[in-house]
């Protein structure tokens, strides 16, 4: 397995090679399409992305925590968490690879 | 906010490309990024999270409506983890 890590070069890269923008268009298109999910997520909306998968926030309440160091409890203060739910199609492509 | 609605925000902020243009571009993205996965690497995208797999044993499942037992292959899941900028904004508005 060549695991190589993809990056935002390689996505704009891609970009620039599959839709034939400039270098620098594709790079700043990859960054918007991120910039987009981000601000929509913190302004509390889910992202759906068919055929990709689903950015879901979860507001999870107050719970007694502990330090797992020195044993002492501490208050965890409610806050939202981003989970990702993935596509059938996702699921299903990463594992005909195999 | 769903894919056709992410497609028209992008596509407005760039008048100078065709809708269609801006579609393909969102493709490559996520289609990339699958891609990446399915040959066994992972997606850094700093700021935003990290995409990766995670293996999963193969185990006996049962069908939740005979109760029969049937046997689930070895896979892998894609994973996600918000990154720590993306992780703050989202408890930042509300404090």
């Amino acid at each position: 397995m060549a695991a190589h890590t993809l990056t935002r070069a390689d996505l704009s890269d891609a970009v620039h090679r599959e839709i034939g923008l400039s270098r620098a268009d594709s790079a700043q298109l990859v960054e918007q399409v991120l910039d987009e999910i981000c601000s929509a997520l913190t302004k509390g909306q889910n992202v759906k992305i068919s055929s990709f998968g689903t950015f879901m926030l979860r507001d999870k309440g107050r719970r007694i925590g502990r330090n797992p160091k020195t044993g002492k409890e501490v208050p965890i203060e409610p806050r939202r968490v981003l989970t990702f739910r993935p596509s059938q199609l996702m699921r299903d492509r990463i594992n005909a690879a195999g | 906010m769903i894919r056709s609605e992410l497609v028209a925000s992008v596509a407005q902020a760039n008048p100078h490309l065709s809708h269609k243009d801006v579609e393909r571009v969102v493709a490559t993205v996520f289609d990339s990024i699958i891609d990446a996965l399915a040959e066994g690497g992972r997606v850094e995208l700093r700021g935003f999270g990290a995409f990766s797999t995670r293996a999963r044993d193969a185990r006996t499942g049962r069908n939740p409506r005979t109760g029969e037992a049937v046997p689930v292959e070895a896979k892998r899941v894609p994973y996600f983890k918000a990154g720590k900028e993306l992780r703050e904004k989202l408890n930042a508005e509300d404090e």
